[in-house]
C-alpha cells in the first residue's frame, strides 16, 4: 500500500530532544525515510567571547559548554593553556583534576544512560535511580570547588585550592557504595527484555563508518573500535593507572548504553588508584601569575570527554587573551551520523538513538 | 526464559522501596511531636501550653518546621561579604570579573592617610542578577575584603533588587563562605551555624602574608 509521505518537525522544544535540537523528518507511514537535524538554537558565540577574556576567566566560559560535565572542559581547556604556556602543572593539582575529572565521567555517563532510558518510555524510575548517584558526585564537588554545575575549579598549574578534609571520607563512602548500586542498575535494565528488544539491533553504526565520520568517545567505542584517548595519547598521569578499556562488538544502541555501564566502573577503579598515589603537595606552583601571558604560538590538547575527543585549539599572540579560540565538541562531531543511524527504522527509534548518541546541546552550538 | 529480567528488576525496586529516603524536602519538613520538641527546644507541658495547634498537629506527624539542604562551607552563595575597612578601592574585584558586574566609584579620602584607607568608596555596587558566581573576584582581592555569602535565597520580583548596594554590604550580617579563604577553614569556620559570627575583619583573618597582627604593627611603628 502506498502512503503519502509527511515531513514533520521535532523540536526545537521537546522534551525528548535533551535541549533545543531541531529535526525536519521525513516519514512513510511510521517508518523514516530522512532526518535532518538543524542545530544552533543555542548559539552563545563562546569561541568569539574568548577573544576578550583572559586566561584564566575564559574558565569559566568552559563550564557551560558541556554543562553534565564541567570538569572534563575546564580540563581540556587548561591542559591547553599549560602546553601554550609552558607551565609545569603541580603533582598533587592534576592528581586532584584526575579525581575530579573521573567523578565527572561518571556523572556524565550517569546522565546519559539515565535519560537514554527515559527515552525508552521507563518514565523516570531509572532515571531516578542515576540521578541520585550523581547527586552524591554533586555534593563531592560542592565540597571541592564551592559550587556543583559550573565548577571553575582547575587553574593554570593546577587547581585552585586543596579538597577540604571532609571531601576524602565522603569520597571513600562513595566509591564503597557505588558498585552495589552499579548492580542495582544492571539488575534493573541490563536484562529486561523490553529495552533488550528495543535497543538490540538498532540504529547499527559499522566500525569503517564511525571512524570516517572522526566519532570518538563511548559510540566509537561500542562500535568495536580501541581507540580511548586516555590510553594511546596519555595526559596529565593516565599513564601511571591501569585500567581496562570496554568495546562493543555491533555497535547498536545497546551496546552504547552497555559501554557506558562499564566505564563507569573503570573510572572508579582509576579514583582508587589515585587515591593510592596522591601525595600531599603544593596543589599550583607559586610562579605562576593570576594573569597568564604566553609567548606567540598555538596549542591543541585533546582529551577523553566523557563524550568523546575534545579539546580546545589556542592561538595566541603574545596578548593577556588568545588570539582566536576552536572548540572541537565530541557532540557536534557524534551528531554528523545521526541520519545514517536513524533511516529505516521506525519513530519510536529516533529518539532512543539519539538518547543513545548522548549529545549536550551546550557544547554542539557553544 | 521471557520475564526473568523484568521480574529481577521488579525486585529491585522492592527493595529501594524500604530504603533510607534520599529526597529532602524544602523549604518546610513534616515532624512529628519528637522533632517539633527536638527543634522548638522546649518541654512537652511547655509546647502544649505555648502551641497548642500545633501540638495536635505533631502528634498526626503534620507539623511543618523550616528545613534548609546540608550545604558546604565553600559554596558559592548569593549574599557578597564586603568588609570596608579592609577595602582600598583598588578595584581588582571588578578588573578580574568576567562580566564586569561590579561598579566601583572611589575619592580621595579625608582621614589619615595611612596604608590601606586612603580611598573612601562612594558606589560598590554588585549585580548579582548577572552574576555567575565564579568567585574570581574573591580570589582577585588581595585584601581578603570580598568574600563570597552563603545564602541562596535572594529571589526577587523586580531586577532592580538583585543589585546588591554599597549600603546593604556595609550593614548585612557577615556570613561569608571560605571558597579561597584557606584561613577560616582551618579554624573549622561553618558558615550556617549561629556561633560562627563574623562581626568584623579581625575574624575572618588573612591568607597570605602578611597577617593581620603584623599589619597592624607596621602601621603602628610608622606613626
Amino acid at each position: 500500500m502506498s502512503t503519502e509521505l509527511v515531513t514533520m518537525n521535532i523540536g526545537p522544544i521537546h522534551p525528548s530532544t535533551h535541549g533545543v535540537f531541531r529535526m525536519r523528518v521525513t516519514f512513510d507511514g511510521e517508518t523514516i525515510i530522512d532526518a535532518e537535524p538543524i542545530i544552533g538554537y543555542l548559539h552563545r558565540g563562546s569561541e568569539k567571547l574568548a577573544e576578550e577574556r583572559t586566561y584564566t576567566q575564559i574558565v569559566t566560559l568552559t563550564d557551560r559548554m558541556d554543562y553534565t560535565a564541567s570538569m572534563t572542559n575546564n580540563q581540556a581547556y587548561i591542559l591547553s593553556v599549560e602546553k601554550l604556556a609552558g607551565i609545569k602543572p603541580a603533582e598533587r593539582g592534576v592528581w586532584l583534576r584526575m579525581i575530579a575529572a573521573e567523578l565527572q565521567r561518571i556523572a556524565a555517563h550517569s546522565v546519559a544512560i539515565g535519560f537514554l532510558i527515559n527515552d525508552l518510555g521507563a518514565w523516570h524510575t531509572p532515571l531516578l535511580y542515576l540521578l541520585r548517584e550523581r547527586e552524591k558526585i554533586l555534593e563531592l564537588f560542592e565540597m571541592m570547588c564551592g559550587a556543583r554545575i559550573t565548577n571553575s575549579y582547575l587553574r593554570p598549574g593546577g587547581v585552585f585550592m586543596d579538597a577540604p578534609d571532609e571531601f576524602w571520607p565522603s569520597l571513600n563512602r562513595f566509591l564503597d557504595e557505588m558498585p552495589e548500586r552499579l548492580n542495582d542498575i544492571e539488575n534493573l535494565l541490563t536484562d529486561n527484555e523490553i529495552i533488550v528488544s528495543r535497543t538490540q539491533n538498532v540504529a547499527v553504526l559499522n566500525k569503517e563508518d564511525a571512524i570516517n565520520a572522526s566519532i570518538t568517545g563511548p559510540m566509537l567505542r561500542a562500535s568495536g573500535v580501541d581507540w580511548d584517548l586516555r590510553h594511546r595519547n596519555p595526559y596529565d598521569f593516565y599513564d601511571k593507572v591501569s585500567f581496562r578499556r570496554p568495546l562493543g562488538t555491533v555497535g547498536d544502541n545497546n551496546d552504547r548504553y552497555l559501554v557506558r555501564l562499564q566505564e563507569i566502573r573503570e573510572s572508579l577503579k582509576i579514583i582508587e588508584q589515585c587515591l593510592d598515589l596522591i601525595e600531599p603537595g603544593p596543589i599550583k606552583p607559586e610562579e605562576v601569575p593570576f594573569l597568564v601571558r604566553p609567548g606567540e604560538g598555538d596549542s591543541y590538547v585533546p582529551i577523553e570527554a566523557p563524550k568523546g575527543e575534545l579539546g580546545f585549539y589556542l592561538v595566541s599572540d603574545g596578548g593577556i587573551s588568545p588570539f582566536r579560540c576552536h572548540v572541537r565538541a565530541p557532540s557536534l562531531m557524534n551528531l554528523t551520523l545521526l541520519r545514517d543511524m536513524v533511516i529505516g527504522y521506525k519513530i519510536a527509534d529516533l529518539f532512543v538513538t539519539f538518547g543513545s548518541v548522548d549529545v549536550n546541546m551546550g557544547e554542539v552550538d557553544r | 526464559m521471557f520475564g526473568i529480567g523484568l521480574l529481577k528488576g521488579l525486585f529491585t525496586t522492592l527493595k529501594n522501596l524500604f530504603g533510607p529516603v534520599f529526597t529532602v524536602q524544602y523549604p518546610n519538613k513534616k515532624v512529628g511531636l519528637l522533632g517539633a520538641l527536638k527543634f522548638h527546644k522546649k518541654t512537652p507541658a511547655n509546647f502544649i501550653k505555648t502551641q497548642p495547634k500545633d501540638f495536635v498537629k505533631s502528634l498526626a506527624g503534620l507539623h511543618e518546621v523550616p528545613e534548609y539542604p546540608d550545604q558546604a562551607t565553600r559554596f558559592r552563595g548569593q549574599d557578597f561579604n564586603w568588609f570596608e575597612d579592609r577595602c582600598t578601592g583598588c578595584a581588582s574585584c571588578a578588573k578580574y570579573c568576567p562580566l564586569g558586574i561590579i561598579k566601583i566609584e572611589t575619592k580621595p579620602s579625608v582621614r589619615d592617610a595611612k596604608e590601606g584607607s586612603s580611598y573612601d568608596i562612594d558606589v560598590f555596587d554588585i549585580d548579582i542578577g548577572r552574576c555567575m558566581f565564579c568567585g574570581l573576584c574573591v580570589e582577585a582581592c588581595p585584601f581578603d575584603a570580598l568574600h563570597m555569602g552563603s545564602g541562596f535565597e535572594r529571589a526577587n520580583e523586580k531586577r532592580d533588587g538583585l543589585v546588591i548596594p554599597v549600603d546593604e554590604l556595609r550593614t548585612a550580617i557577615k556570613t561569608p563562605s571560605t571558597w579561597f579563604r584557606p584561613q577560616m577553614e582551618n579554624k573549622n569556620y561553618k558558615p550556617k551555624e549561629i556561633d560562627a559570627e563574623i562581626k568584623d575583619y579581625r575574624d575572618i583573618g588573612r591568607h597570605e602574608k602578611p597577617s593581620d597582627d603584623e599589619l597592624t604593627e607596621r602601621w603602628v611603628d610608622e606613626r
